[in-house]
């Protein structure tokens, strides 16, 4: 029944593979739950980019399985007590590395895009 | 398994509270921005999804999913089970056998063999052997130590706590009625370097190792239950063992045995000054050691063997040529390895054969599911979900059927120790214990993976559409071919199986025509334990022989009697170097023969043909020219070409018959053959051709010399020819020969006939065992062959209303299917054949008596085994001459 996780992760207008790395993004200021977590991402990519929530749940219990972030339930005022996602270290080392391949994920497809900038095409 | 569940459950629990704490959030803000409080809630559940898949989906990030599938496997193979009733029992029936008939053969090679021995830290305990060049140690066993050699050891190692032990035997006059029994003389030390503790009173002390020292024993536990009734009291008391008084301070634990006998007595060795004690050159002591702490088997074999060549160096006329040697110590087995083995492979076999059988039967099932395989692949299921399905669904198969099988094989077991023929050593040790299980386990584990992954291997993944079109019509070639491996492979093993029950057989039969060289019939062996009176002065040894043959002649039904130092067919021999001319190699250059002394009946009494010359009488005696008889094999091996009458044989060992003698006196003439007689098979009818000693020849008792009357009366027995039942004569033996003082006692009583049948019980048993497997595995082979062959026409139901609609008559039908089964037949005798031969030469090695593998057997076999599954074959064959093409075709 792989086939139909596949389907509701592809659901998410968020490029695959990029969730995890915006999650350990927006928890590297500092530790939130669930749905301050996806308000923050909406928020810092000026609305454009909306996660899921039946992405970004099954992903921070994915993240939190390979230990590169850490839950803790924490009491809330509005009632019932809220679980608190914060990054770790190895969450931390992690997102060094994704951002690095992003980035040059980024720089290549850039290039793909603007070859006319590189050289002279007729 | 709850645990996961419980911890599964609270997780739940727990997401679904995070769930509704972003729900809440999101509600808040909504009304925050003004909507009402029913909009709010719904927009954050809009804006949400669907909660119930979210969960879902998370939940899978877990890893535990496996579980919650397990259990729905589990469900959904019980279920599917349910609706097979015929199918499940002849699974859980085959598999309960193969793993139950596997788990009791384990538990013997478990508790036989690999159990180390039952002392403290076995794996520090040492045997201590001598090997002197030439010592053959295959016939002769190891070679043990002389009593002072040892002595030396002991007082020289820094390495060993060493302790000896000798065997011996004798009469116990007091208290009760006179008993013969076995005891070991042991050194005081023998309890405390086992670290066994006494079951009751004390070990020896050192001062009582010592000739001189008051006489002590020690009881063994049996013996103690069965003579003393068990009770505390006899501590203190006396024994009268062979003239003389011991008292009695203590009894051994219970069970505890020393190379796997269990005897009567213990008395302190030290004490006997009996002369082989007292002489480097007779070995006659066992020594066992225990490593000291922190030293190792390298170290203690160092510090031994330079002993040894110390001793070697110091008495050269005793030592030289000896070496000391250290081992560690093995639990006494003897041969038994092999045989255990052997057994265990068979019986591996037919655990093969049935897990072949479910395999074929689940691949079936599996092929006839392919529709609803697929329809699950086509709806969404990964195939390693389908795999584990049926990997379920065997596990599930084979569990249960091991679990059947280790209740079987508890329940066996014992019937099946009793039903060993002679003794199996350490048979008190074979249990189901930790070891069997854990073995049972594994044997589960390797059935389910037999009998699962093929059915697994080929779940539908590729093909769906195809397979959901095409319907449950098809058998593709792959499948065939997978099919036809089952039954090669059973077929193959069924093969095996039956050239080896078939080659037993043939031995056996073999065997039991073979003439004995003696009249097995009414004739009564047993052994004599002279009073021990008359063993202390061999000056009236002669005289209470000849009492005992007259007293013994003078019984009704008695024809005739002899006395014997051995018997053909029982355990205990004697055996000499020869050479034919006065210039006499040493001892390891000399061929041996087989060395028997008897009166002058023996001939008569046992049926022996005389084929030249004569056997003894009267006249051969004490000073008079030493002579011997031959068998003729010694004798055409001794003198070929020639007549081997009124030759001689210079034997150096055996000691001169001249009266006035005290001590071992080499002949300076040789001995006279005075007469050629038939050979007797001495090893038992089955092992005598390729016994490595064949050669015999006789001697006069009467020509005995005096210092050794005493240690060769101990020994001897007597051979009664009967002319009525010859066990109905025990009794009135028993009291005839009871002697003046009441305590001449019979032993080791048996029947000529017993010990021939005895010596052929091993070959009977492996050929019952065999039977059985073979049997079982033809009929698991047949019950395959049918499946499959059952399975593969159904399949082709459509195809062959087909071929009957277009003029295909019932016979072309049945030849086809025929075809197809005789293929699988043929090819899975080819692979039989060949595995045949080799385990054929695998059983001529372990089992005496047989023959090399003949082509009768495999004639014999084949076409039975042929005929068997033709005939399961046919079956299915009849059946689709008899499909009605018109409602085959209709069916498509």
């Amino acid at each position: 029944m792989a086939k139909r996780n596949d389907r509701y992760q592809n659901r998410t207008e968020i490029l695959q593979g990029t969730l995890d790395m915006l999650i350990l993004q927006t928890l590297q200021w500092a530790p939130r739950h669930g749905y301050a977590l996806s308000k923050a991402i909406r928020t810092n990519s000026g609305e454009i980019l909306k996660v899921d929530t039946g992405s970004l749940y099954p992903a921070l219990h994915r993240l939190e399985r390979k230990g590169w972030v850490a839950a803790e339930w924490k009491p809330s005022d509005v009632g019932p007590r809220l679980r608190v996602y914060r990054l770790t270290k190895a969450g931390k080392r992690q997102l060094v590395s994704e951002r690095s391949r992003w980035e040059r994920l980024t720089a290549a497809i850039a290039g793909v895009l603007n070859p006319a900038e590189k050289e002279d095409v007729p | 398994m709850k645990w996961a569940f419980w911890r599964r459950a609270r997780h739940n629990e727990e997401l679904q509270e995070e769930i509704q704490g972003h729900l809440l959030l999101a509600e808040r803000e909504a009304l925050e921005s003004g909507q009402t409080a029913n909009e709010a809630r719904h927009a954050a559940r809009r804006e949400f999804g669907n909660v119930s898949i979210t969960e879902e989906v998370t939940r899978d990030m877990w890893g535990w999913r496996w579980a919650a599938d397990f259990l729905q496997d589990v469900r959904y193979a019980l279920r599917s089970f349910r609706q097979l009733p015929g199918f499940v029992a002849v699974a859980l029936l085959t598999l309960a056998l193969g793993t139950g008939a596997t788990t009791v053969m384990f538990s013997l090679v478990s508790g036989v063999l690999l159990k180390p021995l039952p002392y403290p830290e076995p794996n520090r305990l040492v045997a201590v052997n001598g090997h002197t060049e030439g010592w053959n140690t295959k016939i002769w066993g190891e070679q043990k130590l002389a009593y002072l050699d040892f002595l030396d050891c002991q007082r020289d190692s820094h390495s060993l706590d060493m302790a000896a032990l000798v065997y011996n035997s004798g009469t116990l006059s007091a208290p009760g009625d006179a008993k013969y029994v076995d005891y070991f003389e042991i050194s005081s030390e023998l309890f405390s370097v086992l670290r066994v503790p006494l079951g009751l009173g004390r070990a020896f002390l050192p001062e009582e190792d010592k000739i001189g020292a008051t006489p002590v024993a020690i009881l063994g536990y049996s013996f103690w239950q069965q003579r003393f009734d068990g009770t505390a009291e006899v501590l203190g008391s006396s024994l009268f063992l062979d003239e003389k008084h011991y008292t009695i301070v203590g009894v051994a634990p219970p069970g505890f045995k020393l190379y796997g006998d269990e005897p009567e007595i213990y008395t302190p060795l030290g004490q006997d000054p009996a002369g082989y004690l007292h002489n480097r050159a007779a070995q006659p002591v066992r020594v066992v050691g225990r490593l000291h702490p922190g030293t190792t088997l390298a170290q203690a074999q160092a510090e031994v063997a330079l002993t040894g060549s110390h001793l070697a160096q110091a008495y050269t006329d005793t030592n030289k040529g000896r070496s000391l040697q250290v081992k560690r110590l093995q639990p006494p087995v003897g041969d038994v390895g092999s045989t255990l083995w052997l057994l265990l492979g068979a019986v591996g076999l037919v655990l093969l054969i049935a897990c072949a059988n479910v395999a074929s039967l689940m691949l079936a099932r599996a092929i006839s599911r392919e529709r609803e395989m697929a329809m699950r692949v086509a709806l969404g299921a990964g195939r390693g979900r389908l795999v584990r399905q049926y990997l379920t669904e065997s596990a599930l198969l084979s569990l249960t059927g091991s679990i059947l099988g280790v209740m079987l094989a508890n329940w066996g077991l014992h019937p099946f120790l009793a039903f060993w023929p002679g003794d199996l050593p350490r048979a008190d040790e074979v249990q189901l214990d930790w070891r069997v299980l854990l073995f049972a386990i594994a044997l589960a584990l390797l059935t389910n993976v037999l009998c699962g992954l093929a059915p697994a291997w080929r779940a539908p993944v590729k093909e769906v559409e195809q397979i959901l079109r095409a319907g449950a019509r098809t058998v593709t070639a792959g499948t065939r071919r997978l099919h036809s491996a089952f039954v090669e492979s059973e077929m193959a093993l069924a093969i095996v199986l039956l050239v080896a029950a078939g080659m037993l057989g043939r031995a056996l039969l073999h065997a039991s025509s073979l003439n004995p060289g003696l009249d097995i019939r009414n004739l009564l062996v047993m052994r004599v334990g002279l009073s021990p009176a008359t063993l202390a002065d061999p000056a009236k040894i002669p005289a209470a022989w000849q009492d005992l043959i007259e007293r013994g002649r003078r019984v009704p039904g008695v024809q005739s009697l002899t006395a014997v130092d051995i018997v053909p067919m029982r355990q205990g021999n004697n055996e000499y170097g020869y050479w034919t001319t006065a210039d006499v190699p040493p001892q390891n250059k000399q061929p041996m023969a087989l060395a028997s002394s008897a009166t002058p009946d023996y001939l008569k009494v046992m049926g022996i043909p005389l084929l030249e010359g004569r056997f003894f009488d009267d006249h051969d005696r004490l000073g008079s020219e030493p002579v011997i008889v031959v068998d003729d094999v010694l004798a055409t091996s001794a003198f070929p070409g020639q007549d081997a009458l009124g030759k001689n044989l210079w034997i150096p060992d055996m000691p001169c018959p001249q009266p006035d003698v005290n001590k071992f006196v080499e002949c300076s003439t040789p001995f006279k053959i005075v007469g050629v007689v038939g050979h007797v098979r001495y090893w038992g009818l089955a092992g005598d051709d390729q016994a490595q000693l064949r050669t015999q020849f006789y001697y006069p008792f009467a020509q005995v010399a005096p210092p050794f009357l005493t240690r060769w009366s101990q020994l001897m027995s007597i051979a009664v020819r009967t002319t009525v039942p010859p066990l109905t004569l025990v009794e009135p033996l028993r009291r005839a020969l009871r002697g003046a003082t009441g305590d001449q006692v019979l032993y080791q009583v048996r029947t000529m006939e017993q010990l021939a049948h005895d010596s052929l019980e091993m070959q009977r048993f492996l050929l019952l065992l065999f039977g059985i497997f073979a049997a079982l595995a033809l009929v698991l082979a047949c019950i395959g062959i049918y499946g499959v062959l059952a399975y593969l026409t159904g399949r082709r139901v459509p195809e062959i209303g087909l071929r009957m609609a277009i003029g295909a008559s019932p016979s072309d039908v049945t030849w086809l299917v025929l075809r197809q089964s005789w293929e699988m037949i043929l090819l899975g005798i080819g692979i039989g054949t060949v595995a045949a031969l080799a385990a054929g030469r695998i059983l001529e090695r372990l089992v005496e008596g047989m023959q090399p593998t003949a082509l009768s057997t495999f004639m014999i076999v084949i076409p039975f085994l042929v005929l068997a599954a033709m005939l399961a074959s046919l079956v299915p064959a009849r059946r689709a001459s008899r499909v009605d093409p018109t409602h085959a075709l209709r069916q498509e």
